[in-house]
């Protein structure tokens, strides 16, 4: 492909989509999508077509928001590029990916998120907008150039040193006050470092008994806690990445029913509504992850957060690593665990099979509330004439083995090695283009 | 037995069975003038220690060098992976190579365990010489032993564990192992070396020495590193002391026959006194003797299997 093209330029054929019910409700009906917006919605659609989808009732939902994907280029593109984490995006129902700032060199500058920006449209087989840095080069001593990365052509809203914490009060009460002037959004990750020295694993039980040094859970809630504040003081917009803990759901809960000036959001990760750190027992880096897998009473406080609002959306912290990072001891791996291509499934079993969220629900976590964080016109917007044609069709009832190999990308570790989950994206449909169909995604022009 | 990982996996029957092949093989080898058995000839044991030990090590050594065994010694500087060549790569070449048991010390908790299912399709066995913060199993099995020879037993008896626990592998051994024979742990140290999350360990948790010293059978005093010194877990060197330190005023609360241990290397007017760590109930040397024949019984059980005789 030459140069930069636009998705929205090669979205002229009309693909129709047989046979799905929109949010999960209702008769089957057929959508017709065509220039890249939903043409028409009905029964029986007698329409011609360049290509038809026949979903047999699966569950049709608005393309799947990321408000938090590591794509790792530039830097390490050994683990991911941004060309295989878009093909784990579109195998995932995702439309939209927030590719975090943590890339080497950082995207604390105009040309790195242009960079990544103009890769993603390359690709074109989802929206890839990069997460601007907050502070230069991730330091925590100064902010980055927040507004010529905001005035860029990546046009950048959302801002995070994720992997770092904006520990310093005071720089994160500039980067609050200073991200308001473009509508930007700081998206922190909340870890004390002084109270995480070398930390590894929940502090609780299991960590004592595997001897692996403490995250204490005060350590994210505190800075949850002075984030809030300082948002509710300045007018600024924060959004809490991965809520892990309890306290932390706790007190968004108390936060949020408040009169409060700025603007708090939160997401919580698939992998802290499913798993607990009893999993650290074969001490498996696999399950090594920032915040760490917490106890039952965390998973459950996080899951009721979700359900009831408290905790806007899911974002996957997809977070790819080399082979070599993984596999060896506990303490020196990284820390991450691939997210995209299983988020649906995850969420399907820890929220909709127990009752806690309907398809509305999973339409608002993983679409709805993610775009409007972020200020995505185009993104989580309703199934119905006239919308962008953004849309994740789900078989509901199909049942799959997760195996890390048979994931996009080079990188293998995905935390759900070997579980069987329920449900799964079957195809996503990207500004009236199907992107993904059956497993495989499809490149611009074509199948590949 | 197929590794040797951890005290808290051992079963009281197969560590019981250890300890006897330990007191066995120290009466076999009583009076003789060449203390060395044919037991291990031409098994090749192989210690890797990534962490800086001369007990631990020397034991292990003299272990397998009384068994007949070829035993070689890899540290991890002046090695391969000072060039950075990573954990498994490391095991499978020292595998390859012919080892039949490796026995590893690493600062990383759970670098057994990795090592063990990497190296478990090939044969050779693993022994966990300290992990982190984790386990130090045949560190308990030796204090064991000890507690065995000078208490006559150990079930039902009552053992403190004071010091360092947060940081302390030995601490943790002990408290399973010293559980599962039967007897009461009491873990006493600041609040500040108390990890959260003891609930488990099965032992009760105090911050007062001097109420427990009447009641012990056995005290055994940990080592307190350097680095913690300066961490902020506690305030001066003396203060701990004062806290914490068995000197002879606390010794002599001790019930007459209540044994002294310590792991080593005794940081003497720190966490051990002198006149305690030298006097009659001090096991200190007993401890490092016994440690040879413990060592020696893990690697007949892990190398001889139970058909050959001690």
């Amino acid at each position: 492909m030459n140069g930069v093209e636009r998705p929205t330029e090669d979205s002229g054929g009309r693909v129709l989509l047989r046979s799905v019910r929109p949010y999960g409700t209702g008769e089957p009906v057929d959508l017709l999508a065509e220039n890249g917006k939903i043409a028409a919605i009905g029964e029986g659609l007698d329409v011609e077509a360049d290509e038809v989808v026949h979903a047999e009732g699966g569950v049709a939902l608005p393309g799947f928001v990321d408000l938090h994907t590591h794509l790792r280029e530039p830097g390490r593109e050994d683990a991911e590029t941004v060309e295989s984490g878009s093909v784990a995006a579109a195998l995932g129902g995702y439309t939209a990916v927030f590719a975090m700032a943590n890339t080497d060199p950082v995207a604390d500058n105009a040309i790195v998120v242009e960079h990544v920006r103009r890769r993603g449209t390359e690709v074109g087989l989802v929206d890839v907008h990069p997460v601007g840095a907050v502070t230069a080069g991730l330091g925590g001593t100064k902010l980055a150039e927040i507004g010529a990365m905001a005035r860029s052509d990546a046009a950048v809203r959302v801002f995070s040193d994720d992997g770092h914490c904006v520990d310093d009060p005071l720089l994160m009460r500039r980067a609050l006050e200073y991200t308001g002037a473009f509508g930007g959004v700081v998206a922190q990750h909340a870890q004390d470092p002084r109270l995480t020295p070398d930390a590894q694993a929940h502090e609780g039980g299991n960590a004592a008994r595997l001897g692996l040094a403490g995250w204490p859970a005060p350590a994210e809630e505190s800075v949850v806690a002075r984030d809030c504040m300082l948002a509710g003081h300045t007018g600024g917009r924060l959004h809490v990445c991965h809520v892990s803990s309890a306290g932390t759901a706790d007190f968004l809960r108390w936060w949020r029913s408040r009169q409060v000036r700025g603007g708090v959001s939160a997401e919580v990760t698939p992998h802290h509504l499913l798993l607990t750190d009893e999993l650290l027992e074969t001490y498996d880096p696999l399950y090594k992850v920032n915040p760490p897998l917490r106890t039952d009473d965390d998973v459950r406080s996080l899951r009721e957060a979700l359900a009831s609002g408290v905790i806007d959306c899911v974002a996957t912290d997809h977070a790819p690593h080399a082979e070599q990072d993984k596999d060896c001891e506990w303490s020196a791996a990284r820390p991450g665990m691939l997210g995209l291509q299983t988020a649906l499934s995850v969420l399907v079993r820890s929220m909709v099979r127990p009752g806690l969220l309907d398809w509305r629900g999973v339409a608002r976590v993983l679409s709805e509330a993610p775009a409007r964080i972020a200020g995505l016109a185009d993104q989580g917007r309703p199934l119905e004439v006239g919308e962008p044609a953004n849309i994740a069709l789900v078989d509901p009832e199909s049942e799959w083995t997760v195996h890390g190999t048979e994931l996009a990308g080079t990188a293998v570790n995905t935390p759900f090695e070997g579980m069987v989950l329920p449900a799964r994206v079957f195809a996503t449909i990207s500004r009236g283009r199907v992107t993904a169909l059956g497993g495989k995604v499809e490149a611009r022009g074509g199948r590949s | 037995m197929r590794h040797l990982l951890t005290a808290e996996r051992l079963d009281s029957e197969t560590a019981t069975a250890v300890l006897d092949t330990a007191d066995a093989l120290k009466q076999t080898l009583l009076g003789r003038e060449v203390r060395k058995l044919p037991t291990l000839r031409g098994r090749t044991v192989i210690t890797m220690f990534y962490e800086n030990s001369t007990r631990t090590r020397v034991s292990f050594e003299v272990a397998g060098k009384w068994m007949s065994a070829d035993v070689i010694n890899v540290s991890a500087s002046g090695s391969s992976t000072s060039k950075g060549e990573s954990l498994r790569d490391t095991a499978r070449t020292l595998s390859s190579a012919g080892a039949d048991c490796v026995i590893l010390r690493h600062q990383a908790s759970g670098a057994p365990h990795r090592i063990a299912e990497w190296l478990d399709p090939t044969g050779t066995r693993v022994v966990n010489a300290g992990d982190g913060m984790h386990e130090h199993p045949t560190q308990a099995l030796l204090d064991a032993a000890t507690l065995r020879e000078r208490l006559g037993s150990i079930s039902g008896r009552r053992i403190g564990i004071v010091g360092d626990l947060l940081h302390s592998r030995v601490a943790r051994s002990n408290a399973h192992l010293l559980r599962t024979l039967g007897a009461e742990v009491v873990l006493i140290a600041p609040p500040t070396l108390v990890p959260e999350g003891t609930e488990d360990w099965g032992a009760a948790v105090t911050h007062d020495l001097d109420a427990q010293l009447p009641g012990l059978d056995a005290v055994m005093a940990l080592r307190v590193q350097a680095e913690r010194m300066h961490g902020g877990f506690f305030p001066t060197e003396r203060e701990y002391s004062i806290g914490y330190g068995l000197n002879p005023a606390r010794a002599a609360k001790l019930p007459e026959h209540a044994v002294v241990l310590h792991p080593g290397p005794m940081l003497r007017g720190m966490e051990i006194a002198p006149q305690v760590a030298d006097s009659p109930r001090a096991a200190v040397e007993q401890q490092v003797r016994n440690g040879v024949h413990v060592r020696m019984a893990v690697l007949y059980h892990l190398l001889a299997g139970e058909e050959s005789a001690a």
